[in-house]
């Protein structure tokens, strides 16, 4: 029986438990990132807020430049090996149209997390990011996939 | 000057905030009264200070299917005005103004040019009367942006404030308001986002400090 576990606002979660299924209801302009051992079957998921991290605040898990590294050494820490891991991502999307510049937070934190894997050289698997859709996101802690669902739209399976 | 945030305010602040939310939604009911031609009733408003993460849960969960209006403040305080309400409660009062007229869930959904227009119209109503309340509490003068809408999954609307709070705080000031027509309620939520250093100028423009 799947097991779905809720990944909140800055919150992240990983699992070696194939029963598991990380989620996240309600995606917006946030990102949810996922990080993957296929081999070890391994699995991280966190819930992104903002591009950068701000001085001051504590939990790396709000920012994509601080989030990516944190959830990379999380699921090290559970077994997970470096050279196996890859990454899908979904979310960023522009909910609101109009010049107002909170509106283009999706794009700005798509990009950052794009940029953090990349510097930490983790493949970038998959990806269903930006539109004007909410989503709501299910991670497979059994076999990896994600799949994303937005209303009204069948599930896309990244 | 230490930031003031949500979080940090007294009672007596807090009741004064409640107070710009109750003339608020005074001015809503009575301007939803005149366009529809009938008493329209509204119930005190609640006005809490929530965790940021539980915002999704007040509105019915992070799936539930919610129409939110954004507007831009600016004039002597700059944040942001979010209003929101669920698809069934949009529909109702859509029902009320426009009878047979009114869009269907599935217009509202998709958002069409009759829904999107009606919505629009509805949301710049409800969300004027709380910023005039605001203006007129506290004497400031206020602008606001021309209103965003989106229909979506109650989750993904308001992340963008939050994500806006959450740069200096991790909770957000809700109003729930019921507005009352014959049989009908229907639930509004208000979601004041002042930016940094807005907060203060609210509480010294009403004597709170």
């Amino acid at each position: 029986m799947a097991r779905k576990i809720t990944v909140g606002m800055a919150e992240y979660r990983v699992s070696n438990d194939p029963e598991d299924v990380l989620c996240i209801l309600g995606l917006g302009s946030c990102i949810g990132v996922c990080l993957y051992d296929p081999v070890r079957r391994i699995g991280g998921m966190v819930h992104v807020l903002l591009p950068e991290h701000i001085p001051g605040q504590s939990n790396p898990f709000k920012f994509a430049d601080t989030a990516v590294p944190a959830l990379l050494s999380a699921i090290e820490k559970v077994g997970a090996s470096r050279k196996n891991i890859v990454a899908k991502i979904s979310g960023g999307a522009k909910m609101f149209s109009g010049a107002d510049t909170l509106f283009d937070i999706g794009k700005r934190n798509a990009d950052a997390v794009r940029e953090a894997l990349k510097s930490l050289e983790i493949p970038l698997k998959g990806e269903d990011i930006g539109g004007n859709r909410g989503r709501s996101i299910f991670f497979y802690v059994a076999d990896g996939r994600l799949e994303v669902k937005a209303l009204g739209k069948d599930v896309t399976v990244l | 000057m230490t930031m003031v945030l949500f979080e940090d305010l007294n009672e007596m602040q807090l009741d004064a905030l409640k107070e710009i939310g109750n003339i608020g939604a005074g001015n809503a009911a009575t301007a939803l009264s005149k366009m529809v031609g009938k008493r329209v009733n509204m119930e005190v408003p609640l006005v809490r200070v929530i965790p940021l993460k539980e915002v999704p849960d007040w509105l019915g969960g992070p799936e539930k299917e919610v129409l939110g209006v954004y507007l831009g403040v600016f004039g002597a305080l700059t944040g942001h005005i979010l209003f929101v309400m669920t698809i069934d409660d949009a529909l109702k009062i859509m029902r009320i103004l426009l009878g047979d007229m009114a869009p269907s869930r599935d217009q509202i959904l998709e958002m069409d040019e009759l829904a999107s227009s009606a919505m629009g119209e509805i949301g710049n109503i409800l969300s004027s009367s709380y910023l005039s309340a605001l203006a007129d509490f506290t004497g400031l003068h206020l602008n606001h942006s021309v209103p965003s809408i989106a229909v979506d999954m109650a989750g993904a609307i308001v992340d963008i404030v939050l994500i806006e709070i959450s740069q200096h705080s991790d909770y957000a000031l809700l109003i729930e308001t019921v507005f009352v027509e014959e049989e009908d309620r229907i639930t509004g939520y208000f979601m004041l986002i002042p930016d940094t250093g807005s907060l203060e100028i609210i509480l010294q423009a009403l004597g709170v400090v």
